[in-house]
C-alpha cells in the first residue's frame, strides 16, 4: 500500500493507482473534475486537462516536485507523494484556463440542449469558470450528420473527450465511428455516413459529458429536472438490466444506466433496455433514485431536503449603536 | 577553419551513389563497429562524444540510448525521425537529398549499438522525392552487402524500411510518429511510458533525428573524444543550421558549435550579412517554435557576453532574455519585417497543425490566431494584447505534447520583446498594413534568385 497526501489529507491506496483514484478515495472535496476520464474505459483520460494537479513532492524516494502540472487521471501515485489540488493557485488558474478553452467553441445553447441539468461542462464552468466571456469570435460549426434513428449527434457541442470512441472500441464489436480531421476541426463522425447500430451503442449517450450525443427517443420531451428518476431492473439476456427510469407523470420518458457519484455509469446497458422498454410493466421498480442534493435534478423532489429554519421578525435585532 | 563532419564530401560529384560514397570512406563506421567493437562500446563512444539530439530538444543521445529497456525475447527498434516540418528548418531534407548513404550508414551503426534488427525512417510526406532517393540508397546498400542478413560476415542482421508520413507536423513528435508508423491516427501518446520502454508495437524503441544518427558515423570513426573536442562546453560537435530570411546567403551550413552568432550572420563564409545592407531586427534562432529575440539580445546576452551558437549560450538568460538552439532553423528578419505579421503566420501554422487531442492546444491555438487576425485587420485593442499573453500562458506546460509549448513560446516572446510593435499596430493599423506581408515575401524571393 502507498501513502499519498492530497490537499493535506492522507490516504492509503494500492500500488499502481493513479492520483485521481487516490483523490476519489478521499472524496469529492479533493477529487479533481474530469471530463474525459472514465474509470471503466481503458486508456481514457489525459485529453481534457481539467484534472491537472500539482505534485509538490514526487515520492518518499525522490522528493523532488514535478515541474509541470500533471493530469491526475494518468499519473501514477507514488509512495509518499504530496499533491495539491484545490489549494494550489497554479492548479486553479490552469483549470480556469482549461474551462475557458472548452467553452471557447462550445455553443451556449443550454436552453435548448437536452443535456442541460446533467451536463458535466455546465458543472465545470459553474465551479471553475469565469463569469464573463472574453471572446466574441464566431464559434466553429460542423455540418450535421445523421448517425441513426436512436442517437443524435450534435457535433458543435463536442469537446472531443474520446469517450464514445472508447466505448465503441471496448464494448462493441465493430467500431464504425471515430475522430476525423485535426485540431479544432476534428470531429466525431462515421467515415462513410453510416448509422451506428449495435446492441450497446446507446452507451455513447451515457458517457458523453456534454450534449453532443443525446437520446433521440427523449429529444425535447422534457427538461431532465422535471423528470423523476426511479431505479428499476428487468431480466435481460444481454445486459445486467439495472437501469434508471426517468418518469414524467406516469410515462417513462427515457431509460439510462445508473450513474455513480462521479457521473459514471456503473453497469453499461443494452439498447433494448434503453430504447425499447418504455412501459412501467416492463420493469420491476426498486424505488426512487438517490440524486445528489446539489444537482438541479433533485430540485423540489425529495423529502431528504432539509427545510430551512423559519425566519421570523423576532430574529431581527437592532444594530448596536 | 571550421571542421566539417557531415558535409565533408557533400560537394563531391555523385556522392549520392554507393560507389562514390564508399570511395570517400563511407561505411567505415559500420565496418569498425561490427568488426572491432561491442554494441556497448559504441554506446559508450556516443556517451563520451556528448552528442545531443539534433531534433530540437537537445537531449544527450548516449543517455537516451542508455535508457533503452532490454527485455529478453522482445525486439528493439530504431526509428529515424525524418518528419522535418518545423517552419525554418530544412537541414535533414538537404542531408537526405545529397548524402543519403550517410544516414543509412548511421542507421546501421546505431542499430548495431542498440541491438535493433529492424529500423524505420519516417519521412515527411511532402518529401516524396527524398523517399525515392533513400530507397535507391537502401537498395544499393542491400546489393553491396551492407544491409540484410549477416552484414559483411559479422552475423548482424539489419533491415531498414522507409515510411512516408502523410503531411502532419504533429507526427514529428516522437510518440505521434510511432502511432502513425503503426498505422493509427497520429496523436501523441501520454507519457509515461516512454518509447525507450514501450515504443513501436509496444517494444523498446529509440527515436532519433536524421542529423543525430548521421553524426554517429564520425563519432565511431574518430572516437567520441575527438568529437567532443569540437564545440564548447556541453555543446559538442558540429550542427547543421538552416539559415533563411533576410540574409544574403540563405542555405544549410554545418558549423562547429560555439561559433559566435554575429560571425554566423555577418561572415561571408555563412549568411553573408543582411539583405540589401539593412539593419538586423530580430532572429528566430532554432525553428519557429523557439522564442524570437531582438537584434541586441541575439548578438549579445543580457550580461553583454557575445552570444554563441550553442545550446547553453542561446539559452542563456532563460526565456526572459534567451532562446533555444532548437532544430537549427535560423530565421533572420531585417528592420522592414513586421513581428506581428510574422507571429500571425506562425500561429496560423500551429492552429492548423494542432492534433486536437487536448483542449488547451486545440482551442488555444485557434484563439490566438483569431486575436492576431483581429489585430492585423485593424480591429485590435490594447486588451487583446493582454488577452493574447494570458491565453499563451494557459497553454504552456498544460498540454500532452510540446506542440502546445511550441505554439505558446513565439507568442510570449514576441509580446515580451516587441510589445511596442503590437501597440503601434493597434493604434495605427493603417500605417502598418501598408507594409504588405506578401509583397515582402515576393521581394525576398526575387532578390535571392
Amino acid at each position: 500500500m502507498f501513502k499519498v497526501t492530497i490537499d493535506g489529507i492522507e490516504v492509503e491506496i494500492p500500488e499502481g493507482s493513479t492520483i485521481l483514484e487516490a483523490a476519489r478515495k478521499i472524496g469529492p472535496e479533493v477529487a479533481p473534475p474530469t471530463m474525459c476520464y472514465y474509470s471503466s474505459l481503458e486508456t481514457s483520460g489525459g485529453y481534457c486537462r481539467t484534472c491537472l494537479v500539482e505534485v509538490t513532492k514526487g515520492s518518499e524516494k525522490d522528493p523532488r516536485p514535478m515541474p509541470k502540472l500533471v493530469p491526475a487521471c494518468r499519473t501514477q501515485a507514488m509512495d509518499g507523494m504530496v499533491v495539491t489540488n484545490e489549494l494550489s493557485a497554479r492548479v486553479k488558474e490552469a483549470r480556469a484556463g482549461v474551462t475557458e478553452f472548452l467553452l471557447f467553441n462550445h455553443p451556449l445553447d443550454c436552453p435548448v440542449c437536452d443535456q442541460a441539468g446533467e451536463c458535466h461542462l455546465q458543472d465545470l464552468s459553474y465551479e471553475h469558470g469565469k463569469y464573463k466571456t472574453r471572446t466574441d469570435f464566431e464559434r466553429r460549426t460542423f455540418e450535421k450528420i445523421d448517425i441513426g434513428d436512436k442517437i443524435s449527434l450534435h457535433m458543435n457541442r463536442c469537446i472531443l473527450c474520446y469517450r464514445c470512441v472508447k466505448v465503441a472500441d471496448q464494448l462493441t464489436d465493430n467500431r464504425v465511428h471515430g475522430v476525423l480531421n485535426r485540431g479544432d476541426h476534428a470531429e466525431i463522425s462515421t467515415y462513410i455516413k453510416e448509422a451506428i447500430d449495435n446492441d450497446f451503442s446507446g452507451n455513447m449517450i451515457d458517457v458523453c459529458p456534454v450534449g453532443a450525443l443525446t437520446d433521440r427517443t427523449f429529444r425535447f420531451k422534457s427538461r431532465v429536472w422535471f423528470t423523476k428518476p426511479m431505479d428499476a431492473h428487468r431480466d435481460c439476456e444481454k445486459c445486467s438490466g439495472k437501469v434508471v427510469l426517468w418518469y414524467k407523470g406516469d410515462d417513462v420518458l427515457r431509460v439510462t444506466g445508473r450513474k455513480d457519484t462521479w457521473g459514471e455509469v456503473e453497469e453499461f446497458i443494452c439498447n433494448t433496455c434503453r430504447f425499447d422498454k418504455k412501459k412501467t410493466s416492463d420493469w420491476t421498480i426498486e424505488g426512487v433514485r438517490d440524486i445528489s442534493r446539489h444537482s438541479v435534478i433533485s430540485a423540489n423532489k425529495y423529502k431528504k431536503l432539509v427545510k430551512p429554519n423559519e425566519f421570523t421578525l423576532n430574529d431581527i435585532k437592532a444594530l448596536p449603536e | 577553419m571550421q571542421r566539417k563532419l557531415l558535409f565533408e564530401h557533400i560537394d563531391t560529384e555523385g556522392i549520392q551513389t554507393f560507389d562514390v560514397y564508399r570511395s570517400k570512406g563511407g561505411y567505415s563506421s559500420v565496418e569498425k563497429a561490427l568488426k572491432t567493437m561491442s554494441p556497448d562500446e559504441v554506446v559508450e563512444e556516443v556517451k563520451r562524444s556528448g552528442l545531443r539530439g539534433r531534433g530540437g530538444a537537445g537531449f544527450p543521445t548516449g543517455m537516451k540510448w542508455g535508457f533503452l529497456a532490454k527485455p529478453e525475447g522482445v525486439p528493439r527498434y530504431l526509428v529515424c525521425n525524418a518528419d522535418e516540418s518545423e517552419p525554418g528548418t530544412f537541414k535533414d531534407r538537404y542531408l537526405m537529398e545529397h548524402i543519403p548513404h550517410l544516414l543509412i550508414e548511421g542507421m546501421i551503426t546505431s542499430s548495431y549499438a542498440l541491438g535493433a534488427n529492424t529500423s524505420y525512417i519516417y519521412v515527411r510526406g511532402e518529401f516524396f522525392y527524398v523517399i525515392r532517393i533513400l530507397e535507391r540508397a537502401i537498395e544499393e546498400a542491400y546489393k553491396n552487402g551492407w544491409l540484410g542478413k549477416n552484414i559483411q560476415g559479422s552475423g548482424f542482421d539489419h533491415d531498414i524500411y522507409v515510411h512516408p508520413g502523410a503531411g502532419a507536423y504533429i507526427c514529428g513528435e516522437e510518440t505521434a510518429l510511432l502511432e502513425s508508423l503503426e498505422g493509427k491516427r497520429g496523436n501523441p501518446r501520454i507519457k509515461p511510458p516512454f518509447p525507450a520502454v514501450k515504443g513501436l508495437y509496444g517494444c523498446p524503441t529509440v527515436v532519433n533525428n536524421v542529423e543525430t544518427i548521421a553524426a554517429v558515423c564520425s563519432i565511431v570513426n574518430d572516437g567520441g573524444a575527438a568529437y567532443a573536442d569540437i564545440g564548447v562546453g556541453r555543446s559538442t560537435g558540429t550542427k547543421l543550421i538552416s539559415a533563411s530570411g533576410h540574409i544574403n546567403k540563405p542555405g544549410v551550413y554545418e558549423i562547429e558549435l560555439g561559433l559566435p552568432v554575429e560571425e554566423f550572420i555577418y561572415s561571408d563564409a555563412f549568411c553573408g550579412g543582411i539583405l540589401n545592407g539593412k539593419a538586423l531586427k530580430a532572429v528566430v534562432a532554432g525553428g519557429s517554435s523557439v522564442p524570437i529575440l531582438p537584434a541586441e539580445l541575439i548578438l549579445k546576452t543580457a550580461e553583454g557576453e557575445p552570444r554563441l551558437m550553442s545550446y547553453e549560450s542561446l539559452a542563456d538568460g532563460g526565456f526572459a532574455t534567451g532562446t533555444m538552439l532548437g532544430s537549427g532553423g535560423f530565421i533572420v528578419m531585417d528592420e522592414s519585417a513586421s513581428v506581428v505579421h510574422n507571429l500571425y503566420t506562425f500561429t496560423r501554422f500551429y492552429h492548423h497543425e494542432s492534433c486536437g487531442q487536448c483542449s488547451p492546444c486545440r482551442e488555444g491555438t485557434g484563439w490566438m490566431e483569431k486575436i492576431l487576425h483581429k489585430i492585423l485587420e485593424g480591429n485590435g485593442t490594447m486588451e487583446d494584447i493582454d488577452l493574447l499573453w494570458d491565453v499563451q500562458s494557459k497553454i504552456e506546460g498544460n498540454t500532452i505534447c510540446p506542440l502546445g509549448d511550441a505554439a505558446a513560446w513565439p507568442v510570449a516572446s514576441a509580446i515580451r520583446h516587441f510589445r511596442h510593435e503590437f501597440e503601434e499596430y493597434v493604434k495605427h493599423p493603417a500605417r502598418h498594413q501598408q507594409i504588405n506581408f506578401y509583397d515582402h515575401c515576393h521581394n525576398l524571393a526575387s532578390a535571392t534568385t
